[in-house]
């Protein structure tokens, strides 16, 4: 059996692309868009977020023999906000500045719709392997809309690649000038609406 | 009386909750097809932040932020973190409760609110709400305001939106642009028309 035919394989691989959160499910954009003006807090929200979706669906997985049904989304949303809380403690220890700047977003992870999703339509039926598996897949689905955006908006909003100038002095000089508009809060949405018309179109190919 | 009229202007337009800070997009993308639905979560909405604002205000200065429990002889404590787990509790209760009261109450707003209620515990724009409150350090009058503005323009977007969208219908839009990618695109128009309120100044 090819490894990219095991269902461990496709639970990773999907999300990635295929079937990813931001772009074909429309999930969680709520709070990936404030945080792609710079690359460097787009990278951390999506590690941030892939952690919470990681250990959420496995914890979840773990105990969800156990877990009543009608009290279910208190539990999950319990495990999701004490992980959300163990991320915000520990970003606010060791990365101050970056904490700054995603101000509440972290603390929104807890009302994304991926991880709640995920966990009631993926953890709550399947083993913790491959939970596990799932939620790092959507976290790294999430963060590759994210990355990708804030790519965009930061080279040709402040001319940056994660904090750094890399368009030379010379296109200054020749008259370009960077667009303020991508640092502004619709260019976002213009963004991802245009990579979703790319991305579908794409994948509609890929399937003919 | 000044501050509060403009911290109310501000959330409602400048500050959009939904179109400058992007909560609730997953709501607004879902339930803005229909007019009438738009409406009734709207104004799910619109009660929801009301209440849990500044409820969320009381537990946070009462019990959570530093200092607070010097009442029970305990200064040196912050609980401050735990304002996440604290906060989407209270969310979720309330709207529970809510949909309890309303139900024995009033059966036509029931009907009219009634499904969109379960929803909105997971709503980003409540629970982001009662942490932008936290965060701007607003006073109590100022959250009751803030949760309120905030709910208004919410609808306001999702209304508006949900009228675009019917016109769009008639639109020849191209393939793979459809449904969620020209509902982003159209939000961003949108988003760049309320920025232009930025200019009043009250």
């Amino acid at each position: 059996m090819k490894l990219t035919s095991t269902k461990f394989f496709r639970t990773f691989s999907q999300p990635l692309w295929g079937n990813n959160p931001v772009s074909i499910q429309s999930l969680g954009i709520c709070s990936a868009l404030a945080v792609t003006v710079q690359l460097k807090t787009a990278v951390v929200m999506g590690i941030s977020m892939t952690v919470v979706v990681a250990f959420s669906s496995l914890l979840i997985s773990l105990i969800r023999n156990r877990i009543p049904r009608n009290i279910r989304i208190i539990a999950e949303l319990i495990i999701i906000a004490t992980l959300v809380i163990l991320t915000d403690e520990f970003l606010r220890a060791f990365y101050y500045d970056i904490s700054k700047q995603l101000s509440v977003f972290v603390g929104l992870i807890i009302t994304n719709c991926i991880v709640l999703g995920r966990t009631e339509a993926f953890a709550l039926s399947n083993p913790p392997h491959l939970a596990f598996i799932d939620g790092i897949g959507n976290g790294a689905g999430y963060s590759a809309a994210l990355i990708m955006v804030a790519f965009i908006r930061e080279l040709l909003g402040s001319g940056k690649f994660f904090g750094l100038k890399i368009l030379p002095g010379i296109f200054y000089t020749a008259g370009y000038e960077d667009m303020g508009f991508m640092l502004l809060a619709p260019s976002a949405f213009i963004i991802i609406g245009l990579m979703v018309w790319l991305q579908k179109t794409w994948v509609k190919n890929d399937t003919k | 009386m000044e501050n509060l009229i403009s911290i109310f202007l501000n959330s409602v337009f400048v500050g959009n909750i939904l179109l400058a800070y992007f909560l609730g997009m997953c709501s607004f993308i879902a339930v803005s097809k229909n007019i009438d639905t738009a409406m009734g979560l709207g104004f799910a909405v619109v009660f929801v932040l009301t209440i849990t604002t500044p409820l969320n205000w009381m537990i946070y200065y009462f019990f959570l932020a530093p200092g607070a429990l010097s009442w029970v002889g305990l200064p040196d404590l912050d609980l401050s973190f735990l304002k996440f787990i604290m906060f989407i509790a209270v969310i979720a209760a309330i709207v529970q409760a809510i949909e309890m009261v309303i139900d024995r109450f009033s059966a036509g707003l029931y009907s009219a609110l009634g499904v969109f209620l379960p929803l909105i515990s997971v709503n980003c724009a409540i629970l982001g709400a009662s942490l932008f409150m936290v965060e701007r350090e607003y006073t109590f009058i100022e959250s009751v305001v803030y949760g309120f503005g905030s709910g208004v323009g919410w609808m306001l977007a999702i209304v508006a939106m949900a009228a675009l969208r019917i016109k769009l219908r008639y639109a020849d839009i191209p393939k793979g642009l459809e449904d969620y990618g020209i509902a982003m695109i159209v939000t961003g128009l949108m988003a760049m028309a309320f920025m232009l309120f930025s200019g009043i100044s009250f």
